[in-house]
C-alpha cells in the first residue's frame, strides 16, 4: 500500500533555515544541510526547500543550498520559492532538485506548468497553492499570502492538473505557523477534486493533526517545518504514532534485514 | 566502469550522486560503440516513454550485443519499461523487447470520472476517493522469487516511486508492488534487471539495491 508521506520543509533565506508564523516574523532555525541530515536519519520521506525571499540575484546562492542538501540525502528533493522561469527551474534541477514547486509564476503564466512538464515530466512539477477561506470559497493568494487573486483553489488545482502538474502543495494561510491543525476541509476539497497527490501544509502542531489530515483531510502527504526544526517532535515518533493508528507510513530502518552481516550503506560525507 | 546512458530523459544528477557514494566509477558514453567496453550498463530515465526513441537502432544493437555477451544491464524507471516490448504511453516507440508484454497506464479498473476532467470544473460535488496517478511516494515490495537485486532486503521494504505507466507482472518479475493493480516493481532475468522505483531516491534500502546490482557489474 502506498504510504502517506511526511515531508519536512526548509524555509530558507540567505542560506539559513527560518520559519515564520503566518508568513511573518521569521525565526532562525539553522543550517539546511544539517537539518536535512538529521531528518534523513529520523526517516523523513522527502524534503522541500522553499527559498522564501528568493530573487533572481539569489539564484546562485539557492543552487548552493540545494547542492548542500542534496549531498546529504538520497531522498526526493523539491525546491520552490522564486521559480519564475524555465531557467530558474533548470538551475534548481541542475543543482540537484528532483522537483520544482511553482506558485506565483504558475498563476501569472499557467503555460509554464506545461513547459516544465514537457521538459522534465509531470513528476517534477509541483504546483503550490496558498489559500484561505473567504466568503465560503477557498481563495487563492499570492506573494506569501499577502495578495488575494480571483482564483478558487479547487478550480485552480484542477486546471494545474490538466496543464501537467504532478502534485499539488496546498498551504492554508490561516493555519500556517499556528500549530492549530491542518485545514482538513480545504485539503479534502482539493484532494477529492484532482487525481494527483495533494500535500497538505500549514498548521501542524501535534501528531493527532497529521492523523486527521490523512483521514478526514484525504491528504496524500503532509508537510511541516517548525515542529520538526526545533526538536519539538521527531519524525520517527510521529511515524510510530501514525502506524499505531493504522495509517500506512514508511517506518525508518525497516528496509534491510536487522543484524545482517552486510549492513545498509551510508553515503560518505566530506 | 559503468556506462550510464544519457538519452536526455530527465536529470542524472541523483543517479551519479548515488554511484559516487557507492564508490562506483562510471561514464556517460557519447556513442553506441563505447558501450562494448563497459562493465555494466545503466539505462535511467524519468518522464515520457517517447524519450527512449533517442535510443535508436545503433544504441539498441550495441546494448543488445553487450547483453548477449553477458554484460549486466539495469533499467531504472522508464529504463525498466524500455526492457519490455513497448508502452501504451507511446505506442509507436518500440521497447528493447527483452521482457514480454507492454506497459500500461496504472488503473484500478474504475471508470474515469469525466466530470473531474472538465476544464471549468463547474461542479464540485463530493466524488469520493479515486486512484491517484502518477503513483508518487513510498510503496512496499513483495518478492515472488529470490533475486540478487534484493539480497539482504526484507519483504515489505519500501522504496520511492514516481510514475504513471507500469510493466506487467511476468516470469522475470523480482518484486511486485500494487497501486490500483499489481505491476513489476523490478525484473531480473539473468543479468538483465530493471527497477520501476528510484533506488537513488530510496534512502539506505535503495543504495543497498544499487550496490547489489553493482556487485554483478
Amino acid at each position: 500500500m502506498l504510504s502517506k508521506r511526511i515531508i519536512a520543509c526548509l524555509d530558507v533565506r540567505d542560506g539559513r533555515v527560518v520559519k515564520g508564523i503566518n508568513f511573518e516574523g521569521l525565526r532562525e532555525a539553522g543550517d539546511p544541510a544539517l537539518l536535512a541530515r538529521r531528518y534523513n536519519v529520523e526517516g523523513i520521506d522527502e524534503i522541500v526547500i522553499l527559498d522564501v525571499t528568493a530573487t533572481l540575484e539569489a539564484r546562485q546562492a539557492r543552487a548552493q543550498t540545494i547542492a548542500a542538501v542534496a549531498h546529504e540525502i538520497f531522498l526526493p528533493l523539491c525546491v520552490g520559492g522564486g521559480i519564475r522561469t524555465e531557467g530558474d527551474a533548470a538551475a534548481a534541477v541542475e543543482a540537484g532538485a528532483d522537483k520544482v514547486s511553482l506558485n506565483t509564476a504558475a498563476l501569472l503564466d499557467p503555460s509554464l506548468i506545461t513547459t516544465l512538464a514537457r521538459r522534465y515530466g509531470s513528476q517534477a512539477v509541483v504546483v503550490a497553492i496558498d489559500a484561505r477561506w473567504q466568503d465560503g470559497r477557498a481563495a487563492v493568494y499570492v506573494r506569501s499570502g499577502q495578495a488575494e487573486t480571483p482564483r478558487d483553489a479547487v478550480n485552480w488545482a484542477r486546471e494545474a492538473t490538466e496543464r501537467g502538474a504532478g502534485e499539488i502543495l496546498l498551504t492554508s494561510i490561516d493555519r500556517d505557523g499556528t500549530k492549530s491543525g491542518f485545514d482538513c476541509a480545504l485539503t479534502a476539497a482539493v484532494s477529492d477534486a484532482v487525481n494527483i497527490p495533494v500535500i497538505a501544509s500549514g498548521g501542524a502542531g501535534t501528531f493527532e493533526h497529521f492523523a486527521e489530515v490523512f483521514t478526514t483531510g484525504h491528504a496524500d502527504a503532509a508537510l511541516a517545518a517548525s515542529i520538526f526544526h526545533f526538536n519539538e517532535h521527531s519524525v520517527e515518533a510521529l511515524k510510530g504514532f501514525l502506524h499505531e493508528r493504522n495509517i500506512p507510513v514508511r517506518l525508518p530502518g525497516h528496509g534491510t534485514v536487522p543484524g545482517a552481516p552486510d549492513a545498509p550503506v551510508h553515503p560518505q560525507h566530506g | 566502469m559503468i556506462a550510464l546512458v544519457d538519452y536526455g530523459a530527465g536529470n542524472l544528477t541523483s543517479v551519479r550522486k548515488a554511484l559516487d557514494a557507492l564508490g562506483a566509477s562510471f561514464w556517460t558514453p557519447t556513442s553506441p560503440d563505447e558501450v562494448a567496453r563497459a562493465a555494466g550498463i545503466i539505462v535511467p530515465g524519468v518522464g515520457h516513454f517517447s524519450a527512449t526513441s533517442a535510443l535508436d537502432a545503433p544504441w539498441r544493437t550495441a546494448i543488445l550485443e553487450a547483453v548477449n555477451r553477458s554484460m549486466p544491464l539495469l533499467g531504472i524507471c522508464v529504463g525498466l519499461q524500455w526492457l519490455f516490448e513497448g508502452s501504451t504511453e507511446a505506442p509507436e516507440v518500440p521497447g528493447l523487447g527483452l521482457m514480454a508484454g507492454r506497459c500500461t497506464l496504472l488503473s484500478d479498473g474504475q471508470a474515469v470520472d469525466h466530470e473531474l476532467r472538465s476544464k471549468d470544473g463547474g461542479k464540485q460535488q463530493a466524488i469520493g476517493r479515486r486512484l491517484k496517478v502518477p503513483h508518487v511516494g513510498w510503496n512496499s515490495l513483495a518478492f515472488p522469487k529470490p533475486s540478487r537485486l534484493f539480497e539482504g532486503l526484507v519483504e515489505g521494504t519500501q522504496v520511492y516511486f514516481t510514475h504513471s505507466y507500469a510493466a506487467p507482472v511476468v516470469a522475470a518479475t523480482a518484486a511486485i508492488t500494487v497501486h490500483g493493480m499489481p505491476f513489476s516493481a523490478a525484473v531480473e532475468d539473468g543479468l538483465v534487471a530493471g527497477v520501476q522505483f528510484h533506488p537513488e531516491k530510496s534512502g539506505d534500502a535503495g543504495l543497498r539495491i544499487l550496490r547489489n546490482w553493482l556487485t554483478e557489474a
